[in-house]
């Protein structure tokens, strides 16, 4: 069987990739509309936090004999603290100014973290080695890689427990407060500062997260954040950042269209998700979920 | 609470504050004994609104002195003068959009080492409205729910020092009564109120004493019954 | 502020800062390196006309740049374009792509504009990667300078320098005429407070698209201008860290002034070009090794410099000057900007 041209075993199989690529860019996007919220600041780091994950993931297993669980669980742990000590010693300084210089401040400590590593490493990819779980599954109408299902699992998981965590609990109600005003909940005898470190930490160990889902099965190297930031802006700018649903459902949906385009018109796959902005803008300025800006 | 009485509830000296370059409290004294009720009377732009933030430290710059239960409060971050047992009701009502009536209600954290505030049943006797709209988010409660909201949601914390910017401003009299009646209440109870009002038969019936402002300072200080020997000053000081 | 004084005292400095400019590669600057120079103040400015006046912070004109140069060098290749129409298609080229990312983006201000000229020059630079009229990875090379007019032989590395001072000076000339027009006039008004100016019958959208695309086509003259002058384009100049680049040398040279870009490029791209002799300079001194690959770390140093200058330099080289100057002239100082 056919759809326009392509069989449908290769058209599902490019889709389930386009499904696992959708779910890096909706726990990276998720991570950037928490810290924008509360910080106010885009978080140019966020594609540098995603490769420092991927490359912890690859280094514990190589200099430490550290497994993938354990990386999975103890990299957004390092790269959150990172996060706490970035944001401590120079963001904090700058919340007050134009936001411009947040960008320009993220924007270069992004040139520095990159630059170090590459400096370090090389810009050549670090190959993995084998995925953490072998396998594949027979769906009946298509063959599924163990490993990719568990990527779409873990970072379905972590972006449902991200909304639990914001919509339903006591620290996700100062979290939303805090962002609506900062000073008031302050007022309320909260201590903001302390919530503002944690929110970016949070929200770049999402990323690092995300980079060690990723380092199995994308060549991560010292500029994939570069590419990743970019398209994660597109993600954001297109869903909003009001909505984490949105932003979830945008990051996913953004995969889907870049692996079809890959299917019927491979030229493009890599220009489709700013082409699709550059249609919402002149259709919905604000983008597809809310006027939040 | 005895030895605390022989110290007051809020003692200020000398407060000066600053937004950005403008100069705006210019040496502000005044006491709040414990128990007491007081009221900041003046026109618009005397620094009443001021005083109460410069007093959470949410102006600019600031200096002098300010005692909250005997402990001094002026070098603390905002967080750190709130958990020494200040609530403060802003004069924009300050309900959290985003929060539903009692998650908003629920957000300020219970102090430790004050005394315990009202439980949420009291809160809901006091307001049965609230408990009504508990559901509901929070920009979708009326003007008079949101103003019990922010008032209530002060007292289960444990704050013993209450700050009430504006209660009553805008709202229709049943509702300005209602809240007048809590703050009765409240004074029974034993906390300690500062006010900031536009409206002075408001405060007049609820207050121990009326501070009045002018361009920064404190330039009188008046009781209820003093008011009707004193009505020409009291207008004068009030009048645009 | 305009006190007949203080405008004598910045012409002063201005014309010292040409004289160098005219003086530099008699002074021992390489006539190359001073061409590559010129062609970035000249973006720099290009870029800070739209930044510093309407407070639009673009991540996308390295786009402009890219395909200015592209074009430039591609109609000289294949076409054997005269230089003259090399650079009046690298300007045209700039301002039609201006007018059209410019009607996309302006429809979202602050953090949203910036992320959203990110991506549009995204889409160019993976178009430049795709399309062969590029070279791909390989970029242009070779593209022969030619003669300007047909009598200005800018195969003389100095007559090239010059000919890019003298296209540079008339730009800035030209950016500064707009800036205190009553264009420049009414873009001030839709920066400082933009309800008020709508409320006084502007279209800000229509003044910072002319805005935007101006900005554009004078970046598409500056890639142009560096295509020939250099003789080659690459996927680099497309690349967003060169729009980077320009809102750096920006900020280091002094957001707001008219001769920061200026003073930022020169600064910046001389650091970039001697940070290897730099680096080999302190290894020897210093004895520690590392510094000797310094050369290899530009981006890490770019990184730096963008730190520090947030941090401690937020008025930059020109702002700094004028600060210090306001404060030798009056006892008071003025008070700090934005902090």
């Amino acid at each position: 069987m056919d759809i326009f041209g392509m069989p449908v075993q290769a058209l599902l199989a490019q889709l389930m990739i386009g499904l696992v690529n959708g779910c890096f860019y909706a726990v990276l996007s998720l991570g950037l509309a928490v810290i924008f919220g509360m910080l106010h600041v885009i978080n140019f780091t966020h594609g540098a936090m995603f490769m420092l994950g991927a490359l912890l993931s690859w280094a514990g297993l190589y200099y430490f004999e550290l497994n993938y669980w354990v990386m999975l669980f103890l990299a957004p742990l390092v790269v959150g603290a990172f996060g706490i000590v970035l944001e401590r010693l120079f963001l904090k300084r700058i919340y007050k100014l134009d936001y411009l210089y947040g960008l320009l401040l993220t924007l270069g400590l992004t040139l520095i973290i990159e630059g170090a590593v590459r400096s370090a490493y090389g810009v050549s990819g670090k190959p993995y080695g084998p995925a953490p779980i072998s396998g594949v599954t027979d769906l009946g109408f298509l063959m599924i890689p163990n490993y990719r299902l568990w990527v779409i699992v873990a970072s379905l998981l972590v972006c449902a427990a991200t909304w639990y965590t914001i919509e339903r609990t006591r620290l996700g109600a100062y979290l939303r407060a805090a962002t609506e005003n900062a000073r008031l909940v302050e007022a309320f005898g909260i201590n903001v500062p302390v919530l503002v470190s944690l929110t970016f930490g949070f929200g770049v160990a999402l990323a690092a997260f995300a980079g060690v889902l990723a380092a199995p099965i994308m060549q991560v190297s010292a500029l994939t954040g570069q590419t990743m930031i970019v398209i994660v802006f597109a993600v954001v700018v297109i869903g909003g950042m009001g909505s984490i649903a949105g932003t979830v459902v945008t990051g996913i949906g953004l995969g889907l269209v870049e692996a079809l385009t890959k299917v019927y018109y491979p030229e493009a796959s890599s220009m489709v998700m700013f082409l699709v902005m550059v249609l919402v803008l002149l259709v919905r300025p604000n983008g597809l979920f809310g006027g939040v800006e | 609470m005895n030895s605390a009485t022989q110290t007051p509830a809020l003692a200020v000296r000398d407060l000066h504050a600053w937004y950005g370059e403008s100069h705006v409290l210019q040496g502000v004294d005044f006491d709040v004994q414990h128990g007491e009720v007081v009221t900041l009377l003046g026109r618009n732009g005397a620094g009443r609104t001021t005083t109460l933030r410069a007093l959470l430290g949410l102006t600019g710059r600031r200096s002098g002195s300010i005692r909250l239960f005997g402990q001094p409060a002026i070098g603390l971050s905002t967080h750190r003068i709130a958990r020494l047992g200040v609530g403060y009701c802003p004069e924009e009502r300050g309900i959290f959009a985003s929060l539903n009536c009692e998650e908003n209600l629920l957000l300020p954290p219970l102090f430790k080492g004050t005394e315990a505030g009202l439980s949420l049943d009291e809160i809901y006797r006091l307001f049965p409205n609230l408990e009504e709209r508990k559901h509901s988010p929070g920009t979708a409660l009326s003007g008079g729910e949101q103003q019990m909201l922010a008032l209530a949601r002060i007292l289960r914390t444990g704050a013993r020092l209450l700050l009430l910017d504006e209660v009553s401003e805008g709202l229709a009299p049943v509702i300005v009564d209602t809240l007048g009646q809590a703050i009765q209440e409240l004074r029974r109870r034993g906390y300690t109120i500062l006010l900031v009002e536009q409206n002075f038969h408001f405060s007049a019936a609820l207050s121990d004493r009326l501070l009045f402002m002018e361009s920064g300072r404190i330039i009188d200080t008046l009781t209820p019954d003093q008011l009707n020997d004193n009505a020409d000053k009291v207008a004068r000081m009030l009048s645009v | 502020m305009t006190s007949p004084r203080y405008d004598s005292v910045r012409l002063l400095c201005y014309g010292f800062l040409l004289l160098a400019l005219v003086a530099a590669p008699w002074m021992g600057l390489y006539p190359v390196l001073g061409t590559k120079i010129l062609c970035y103040a000249l973006f720099a400015c290009a870029f800070h006309l739209l930044l510093g006046y309407t407070g639009l912070a673009s991540l996308g004109h390295a786009a402009f740049l890219g395909v200015g140069g592209y074009v430039a060098g591609y109609g000289i290749k294949a076409w054997s374009l005269a230089p003259e129409l090399a650079l009046l298609a690298g300007l045209s080229v700039g301002a039609l792509m201006g007018l059209v990312m410019g009607y996309v983006s302006i429809r979202r201000s602050g953090i949203y504009f910036t992320m959203i000229t990110l991506a549009l020059a995204q889409l160019v630079y993976f178009l430049c990667v795709q399309i062969p009229q590029t070279g791909g990875e390989d970029g242009l090379q070779g593209i022969d300078r030619g003669m300007l007019f047909g009598f200005i032989n800018l195969h003389n590395d100095r007559v090239m320098y010059y000919t890019t001072l003298t296209i540079g000076v008339a730009a800035f000339l030209f950016i500064a005429r707009v800036v205190r027009s009553p264009f420049g006039q009414a873009l001030t008004a839709i920066k400082d407070n933009e309800p008020r100016a709508v409320s006084l019958g502007y279209h800000p959208d229509r003044y910072k698209l002319l805005v935007f695309t101006l900005s554009a086509a004078l970046t598409g003259l500056a890639g142009a201008l560096k295509a020939i002058g250099l003789g080659f384009v690459t996927l680099s100049d497309v690349h967003w860290m060169t729009s980077g680049h320009a809102l750096l040398m920006t900020l280091v040279g002094g957001l707001g002034t008219l001769s920061g870009p200026v003073v930022g490029a020169v600064v910046l791209v001389t650091l970039e070009n001697k940070i290897g002799e730099l680096g080999a300079l302190l290894a020897s001194v210093t004895g520690i090794g590392w510094f000797a690959t310094l050369g290899e770390s530009v981006m890490m140093i770019m990184g730096i410099v963008f730190v520090i200058c947030v941090l401690a330099f937020r008025r930059g080289i020109m702002g700094e000057l004028d600060a210090l100057r306001r404060r030798v002239r009056t006892p008071t100082p003025a008070p700090e900007p934005q902090s």
